[in-house]
């Protein structure tokens, strides 16, 4: 089940990170060894164990419904790599022919 | 002067400022002056604002000449780990990705620290978004352990820890996923507290995984970590995952230091092959003291513990791939590859990958492929059913005894450079402290002692139930007292004095 370069890329394209072919060599046998140590959880397989996702029992928090000031907006925008219009300036999203 | 306020605990420093015997500002700038001293070897802070915390202890000089009634730790500097937001102060987690972002709001912990009236002297460095346990994956650079400049201070704390040890600060907030609070305590002779998860807000924490992380404090007495737990801890609205329950007396805890008819249980499952004899032996004569002040020593069996390890490596990368999809490069942050020829898409990608570095594109990834379908029940299926296994064998083992205690870490601080390359090495380190992230409950780490093979310190992890923290503390002041009368002082008095050597002079982001 040895991952390849490639499986890594694709990971890498799912994880929105690019990757160079020197990171997807060095990782691809990085990951083998560590998936091949977890493994090691497949040994609990009782099906009768039920998973736990958190350490508390959790339950949606509900505040009281009122308007409370909120950030203001230029602070929020001070740390965005662009701003623009009182705005978040973004890259394009859409294709040419979109 | 400054040497012996340095030196001096939060508890006297306080109480000496309460009394006017010296100021806050005084207090601070002694602080202020060692890090010019000894910051360029240790290169424990990534940012400190020497302006701003004398500012802050000066207001509490005045609330303090006013007659004003302040908290019992006003005018005491404290170090912050990098992971917390504190307005106006930069925070980076480590991370070039984070690099110059300034929040526009406080940490829940910052802000109760601020109300009060501790004096924040600056962020403390850490391995990036909190991923290791050595400081080494930072991107400013490496911090070094005061006892050994040559060796790790640990991690992800690493910065908090040495912070204390090297005398810049007496006191020092830390973030623990998985041991970065308790792992540095133990390899730099400090005491690390990892509350009850939900005892501390999270809101304000720049995230690793969050069904794991918990601040916590990190002082050099058992006493100093109390005070500031009692500061920090409690229920916040802000964080819908924080225990609404009150802290328990861990103050009164502290000071009490009663060990008598306690039941202490040894963890079979953490000890024997793969630990340092030095570690073991300081161990045993540690768990002998308790006993000795009357506690009841007993092994008990935890055997999904064995388990921990694997499962923690998937859970927390699942719960980091998905937390750090938030730094994609267009709200905050870094951005690259904006140049008009790429798309939203592709300027995420080019982000990520320039701003994370190694040790972080490696957890995402393994995260990305453990949740990925086809194997999200062989991975992170399995690894949530290890997690019932481990707090049932914790509930189990707390219907017989009030604490469980095992070693910090299997070795003391390795050197620099040595695991680097070698994840699975470095992530055993973490075996020890593991479980109780899994499980949520409460622990610590408590110095009891130099391993006499390398003289390096070496700590005793304590375990108690969920909501009783105040046990770790009953046991953490008990050792204390009995060591320090046998050392004939604190531990972190036998390390050595640091010496500056230009080849470790670094400079980090001021």
């Amino acid at each position: 089940m040895a991952l390849t370069p490639d499986d890594v890329a694709e990971l890498g394209r799912l994880a929105r990170i690019e990757l160079t072919q020197d990171e997807l060599a060095h990782l691809a046998p990085q990951l083998d060894a560590i998936l091949e140590a977890v493994a090691k959880v497949s040994e609990v397989a009782a099906a009768d164990i039920p998973p736990t996702s958190h350490p508390l029992p959790l339950q949606n928090v509900f505040r009281a419904d009122v308007v409370r000031p909120s950030l203001p907006r230029e602070a929020v925008l001070a740390g965005a790599p662009a701003a623009e219009d009182d705005r978040f300036r973004v890259p394009r999203i859409l294709g040419e022919d979109a | 002067m400054s040497d012996d306020l340095t030196r001096a605990t939060a508890a006297d420093l306080a109480g000496r400022i309460a009394s006017g015997d010296v100021s806050s500002v005084e207090v601070t700038q002694a602080h202020l002056d060692r890090m010019t001293a000894v910051e360029p070897a240790v290169h424990a802070f990534l940012h400190v604002d020497g302006e701003r915390a004398l500012a802050a202890a000066a207001e509490v000089d005045r609330a303090r000449a006013a007659g004003e009634t302040l908290g019992p730790l006003a005018g005491v500097p404290v170090a912050l780990k990098d992971v917390l937001t504190y307005a106006g102060a930069p925070t980076t987690a480590g991370s070039k990705v984070l690099q110059g972002w300034v929040p526009p709001y406080d940490a829940t912990v910052t802000r109760r620290m601020l109300d009060a009236g501790l004096v924040i002297l600056g962020k403390t460095n850490l391995d990036e978004f909190a991923m290791g346990s050595s400081t080494e994956n930072s991107a400013y650079g490496p911090t070094h352990n005061p006892w050994d400049l040559d060796r790790i201070p640990g991690g992800s704390g690493g910065g908090s820890a040495a912070a204390l040890a090297a005398f810049e600060a007496p006191l020092a907030i830390g973030t623990d996923t998985g041991g970065s609070i308790r792992q540095p305590a133990s390899v730099t002779g400090t005491v690390g507290i990892k509350p009850t998860y939900g005892g501390t807000s999270r809101y304000g924490l720049v995230a690793l995984a969050s069904s794991l992380d918990q601040p916590g404090p990190c002082a050099r007495t058992v006493l100093d970590a109390a005070l500031l737990h009692a500061v920090i801890g409690g229920h916040d609205p802000l964080d819908s995952t924080s225990a609404d329950a009150p802290v328990p007396d861990v103050v009164g805890a502290a000071r009490s230091g009663d060990v008598r008819g306690m039941k202490i249980g040894i963890v079979r499952e953490l000890g024997g092959e793969g630990y340092a004899p030095g570690v073991e032996q300081r161990f045993r004569e540690a768990v002998d003291v308790l006993s000795g002040l009357g506690a009841e020593i007993v092994e008990v069996s935890c055997p999904s513990f064995t388990y921990a390890l694997p499962a923690y490596y998937l859970i927390l990368p699942s719960e980091a791939s998905s937390n750090l999809a938030k730094f994609d490069g267009m709200r905050f942050g870094l951005r690259a590859g904006d140049d008009g020829s790429h798309d939203a898409e592709e300027v995420m990608g080019l982000t990520r990958e320039a701003g994370f570095g190694a040790e972080v594109k490696r957890r995402i990834i393994l995260g990305t492929y453990a949740l990925s379908s086809g194997y999200y029940d062989a991975y992170y299926g399995q690894a949530q059913k290890v997690r019932t296994l481990v707090t049932r064998d914790f509930e189990a083992a707390f219907a017989q005894v009030d604490v469980l205690v095992s070693p910090s870490t299997p070795t003391t601080a390795f050197r620099l450079g040595e695991k680097v390359d070698d994840p699975l090495a470095m992530y055993l380190n973490d075996l020890c402290t593991i479980p109780s992230n899994l499980a949520g409950n409460a622990s610590a780490s408590f110095p009891v002692g130099l391993a006499p093979e390398d003289g390096l310190p070496v700590g005793l992890q304590v375990m108690a139930p969920p909501l009783a923290d105040d046990r770790l503390y009953r046991v953490g002041s008990a050792l204390e007292r009995a060591l320090e009368e046998r050392w004939g002082g604190p531990l972190l008095a036998q390390a050595p004095e640091l010496v500056l050597r230009p080849e470790l002079v670094e400079g980090g982001p001021q």
